[in-house]
């Protein structure tokens, strides 16, 4: 007995001093970061340090990869902005986990931190990005005093990149065209409407509840007739618990989304010839997001994480965006300096009303009222 | 042996019902993307997107992660299966030989990889690959050490199958007593005795390889759903035709181990 | 000894590091300090829902899974060994044993659902499919999805074991008179049950933390607890749950230590007779 009873404590001891040396970090590599003038790009707080511009692309071009995460291609037209990037510097892009939430993306650098496949930037909700401001390094882009006041950190550790209102994206050839939101709930569109994911969990969905609480007559301090209003959805079984993807909407099986306006719109795109997608914003219920662009502290590549920064920030990067229907955060100065894409920018979806931004005290008290309520409501 | 006859052809019968009514509702949801891939615009059908899947110079340009997918699936699947076959035979038969108590302790931790969910086990892995980061580097086959755990539920249920089947004690003790070393018994007498077993499991560990995609997509390295998943956000018909062709990928592989399984069966006299 | 300690280093490292990094981060809370907190958490009314969902629907497709892969193992079995039939079945069972995730979800959907091709086509002949959207409730839906893999992988496990019945045993029952009854309930039923019963264990864990397929088809409400876990991990929306997502993984290893006990018991009853 005293040998197993041995054995086992052993076994136990060498467990434990596993765990412990697992639990602590292995020794991070030497990195041969880029050096110019005794200043390391991964603490380059704008272009300047690195010897301008042309000192940024070089030190990106050594570098040679950039690591994106959560960008799917037709996402605001990312495809187009990741493509013209390579072209442009010569640089390779590895866009990794499209299907990533802004969470997903924080855990992947904290999960892959000191490897050479760590993101390198994030594009994330502004939940997230405000709750981990710890995990970015600051850095001030060319454009950046064009930026708005409120829609950027101060010191350039977040910045605002792009918006775009929430919308009921819909094929016009299915079903009829929906005037108001609350048309979703005739006997036409039974089975057939679909929300871009759980309110809890997605900042779509989440605002695609306050747009539904809009429309109904409530406010942004009070979403509860939002979640009234999907509940009715639900009983009249025109409410489609399933998440819409481009496969789903293609093969017809989601032929209304709730959405970001600009997400549809690329749908629009992608689909024309095989089907008719619109997308409309309801009349008064204009609820607004922006996403927020940040750089990874520990970025395994941070020259050439400055750089997109830069081009994503360019009149060039802005227009991309704006191509694929979302609005840039540098939309007002580039109207004034006639540099915006004049087509593009009169082809974005109709907003009429006030577009509505939630605060951040706003948006704690619909999630706690979605906590309590949104799986009664929906179950 | 009309009794045998009867019997047979009602077992036939059995036989084509069973696996007729069974194999519809298999049927069901392929078709149904079959159906989704060969929809033309304007109604009617079209083999277009197939004829794009297959068209390797697009595939290797417009999306070279196919490719590098692929290829690191392949390694992948070879690694896994060597290694869960090499970690698992010796340690159950040697359970089931000499340490008998710790049969259950074995079975517990066989079965403990389903009871996490793929995307908690993550957070637990991190730390670890990190270190095997530091070791070995990071490309995409080291991954190869996740999946054999992963694995070893279902292997551990083929192999404890095949090895109740036979006597493994009477085996083993006889090839002892006439001078075998322990691996020639492994290798010579207990492997060809659990063949179906042993085939059963690397069968569950390529489809298992083929088929992972949480864990490969949390370290954000390349494999064959990776690679299709980012297919699919740029075309979602292409993305199902390369989900599908992938599935008739895995089934030919199958097809052609069952071979390797049975060939040699067929060859051989009988040792008795 | 020595001879399995390559598995119970292996298994140490890769399996059993990250269950325990996974298990002490429950007992954290959000700044790092011990605490009961995400304990008391899971006491929560949605959650101890999911969790009984979660453990409903692995049970019934577990076991409805264990008993038509059964009689698809035996059908199979009795096919010619080298045979096509036999090559061709297990290869495909072999494949849509892991087939899951979003194909899965997005292939049943276009079958199943309002709009799927099947329901499309019954409701020609009258029979309407499409009055609720059951295809997206884990007690209806969910469970016929997850059949998809239970059967599949159910004959590849269960194989090897229907495999090990001798015809001479089947030959000596009906030499004694035994009628096909007999040889099932005396002789084949309690070799058999053994592995059965390990693979309906399988069967039952294998549905209980899936998670890629359910949440492609669920997005809404997380009515079982890998997706409320997933919620925890990933929500934009709600943060800083991530240690009670870890609770609720130390949860399901628990109520699968529990199911494996009973299994364990189960087990020792059937094979009593057989001496071994």
């Amino acid at each position: 007995m005293t040998r197993t009873a041995r054995r086992t404590g052993v076994a136990a001891l060498a467990a434990l001093t596993l765990i412990g040396i697992a639990a602590c970090s292995p020794p991070a590599k030497t990195s041969d970061s880029s050096t110019t003038g005794g200043v390391t790009a991964s603490s380059a707080t704008s272009a300047k340090d690195l010897g301008g511009m042309s000192g940024l692309v070089e030190a990106a071009k050594k570098e040679g990869t950039l690591n994106v995460i959560a960008l799917p291609p037709d996402w605001a037209n990312y495809g187009e902005v990741i493509k013209g990037f390579q072209a442009k510097y010569g640089l390779k892009v590895d866009s990794a986990q499209p299907d990533a939430s802004s969470a997903d993306e924080i855990t992947a650098a904290k999960n892959l931190k000191g490897q050479s496949k760590a993101p390198d930037v994030f594009d994330l909700g502004g939940a997230v990005a405000s709750a981990n401001t710890d995990m970015f390094a600051a850095y001030k882009v060319a454009t950046f005093g064009d930026v708005p006041a409120a829609l950027k950190d101060a010191n350039g550790l977040w910045v605002n990149d792009y918006g775009g209102y929430m919308s009921i994206g819909y094929d016009a050839g299915k079903v009829p065209a929906p005037a108001k939101v609350e048309d979703l709930l005739k006997p036409a569109y039974k089975g057939k409407v679909a929300l871009n994911g759980d309110p809890t969990k997605a900042g779509a969905a989440f605002s695609g509840v306050v747009m539904a609480a809009l429309s109904q007559g409530g406010t942004a301090d009070d979403i509860s007739k939002g979640v009234a209003f999907f509940a009715s959805l639900k009983t009249a079984g025109n409410f489609l618990p399933v998440d819409p993807t481009g496969a789903t909407i293609e093969s017809g099986q989601t032929p209304v989304v709730f959405d970001w306006d600009y997400l549809n719109v690329a749908q629009g795109v992608k689909l024309k010839g095989k089907m008719d997608w619109k997308t409309f914003v309801p009349a008064g219920a204009v609820v607004g997001g922006y996403y927020v662009q940040a750089i990874n502290k520990d970025a395994p590549h941070p020259a050439a994480a400055r750089l997109w920064q830069e081009y994503l920030y360019s009149d060039e990067g802005q227009n991309l965006w704006l191509k694929g229907g979302a609005r840039p955060v540098r939309e007002e100065a580039m109207v004034a300096a006639g540099t915006i894409d004049k087509a593009a920018y009169d082809a974005l979806p109709k907003a009429e009303g006030t577009p509505v931004f939630l605060t951040p005290a706003q948006s704690d008290k619909a999630k706690a009222y979605l906590t309590a309520n949104w799986a009664k409501a929906i179950g | 042996m009309s009794l045998h006859a009867t019997r047979r052809r009602r077992q036939a019968g059995f036989r084509w019902t069973v696996v007729g009514v069974i194999g519809l509702f298999f049927a069901l949801p392929i078709f149904s993307m079959v159906e989704f891939t060969t929809r033309a615009p304007g109604g009617g059908r079209t083999l277009d997107t197939w004829a794009t899947l297959f068209d390797l110079g697009v595939i290797d340009a417009d999306y070279p992660e196919l490719k590098t997918g692929i290829l690191a699936s392949a390694g992948l699947t070879v690694l896994t299966v060597v290694i869960m076959l090499v970690m698992l035979v010796p340690t159950m038969t040697w359970v089931r030989l000499r340490l008998p108590g710790l049969r259950r302790t074995v079975e517990f931790i066989c079965l403990l990889p389903l009871t996490i969910p793929a995307i908690v086990l993550v957070v637990g892995l991190a730390p670890v690959y990190a270190w095997v980061a530091y070791f070995l580097g990071e490309s995409s086959l080291w991954l190869a050490f996740a999946y054999v755990v992963l694995v070893l539920p279902y292997a551990y249920r083929a192999l404890d199958a095949g090895l109740s089947a036979i006597d493994v004690k009477t085996l083993a003790e006889a090839a002892r007593s006439l001078g075998a070393s322990w691996p020639r018994v492994m290798w010579r007498i207990i492997l060809p005795n659990i063949r179906t077993a042993v085939l059963s499991a690397a069968f569950l560990s390529v489809a298992l390889v083929l088929g992972e995609f949480t864990i490969a997509s949390l370290f954000s390295r390349d494999n064959l759903q990776v690679a299709i998943n980012l297919l699919g956000k740029r075309d979602s018909s292409l993305a199902i035709a390369a989900a599908l062709a992938a599935l008739i990928l895995a089934f030919i592989v199958l097809v052609a181990m069952s071979f390797v399984g049975n060939g040699r069966r067929s060859h051989r006299p009988e040792e008795s | 000894m020595l001879g399995v300690l390559p598995f119970f280093a292996y298994t140490t490292i890769f399996l059993g590091i990250p269950t325990l990094i996974v298990v002490i981060g429950a007992f954290l809370d959000g700044s790092g300090r011990a605490s009961l907190g995400n304990l008391s958490a899971l006491a929560q009314p949605q959650i101890v829902s999911a969790f009984i969902h979660s453990v409903v629907l692995s049970a019934v497709t577990a076991v409805l899974g264990a008993v038509f892969g059964a009689l698809l193992t035996y059908a199979v079995s009795t096919a010619r060994a080298g045979g096509l039939l036999r090559r061709l079945v297990t290869s495909l069972c072999g494949v849509l044993a892991q087939f899951g995730g979003v194909t899965l979800a997005f292939a049943f959907i276009a079958t199943f659902s309002a709009q799927g091709f099947l329901t499309l086509w019954l409701q020609k002949s009258g029979i309407d499919l499409a009055s609720t959207p059951w295809l997206y409730d884990w007690d209806k839906g969910l469970m016929l999805v997850y059949m998809y893999f239970q059967i599949p992988l159910m004959l590849i496990v269960f194989l090897p074991a229907v495999e090990g019945l001798r015809p001479q045993w089947r030959e000596a029952t009906e030499s004694l008179g035994g009628s096909t009854w007999h040889y099932w309930r005396h002789v084949a039923g309690p070799i058999l049950a053994p592995s059965f019963i390990g693979a309906t264990l399988l069967l039952f864990t294998n549905a209980f933390s899936a998670y890629a397929t359910a949440a492609a088809l669920i997005s809404q409400g997380s009515p079982i607890i890998p997706l409320q876990i997933g919620g925890t991990l990933s929500s934009e929306v709600i943060l800083g749950q991530e240690n009670i997502g870890k609770a609720m993984a130390l949860g399901m290893v628990a109520i699968v230590a529990v199911v494996m006990t009973l299994y364990v018991v189960l087990e020792r009853r059937t094979t009593k007779w057989l001496g071994s």
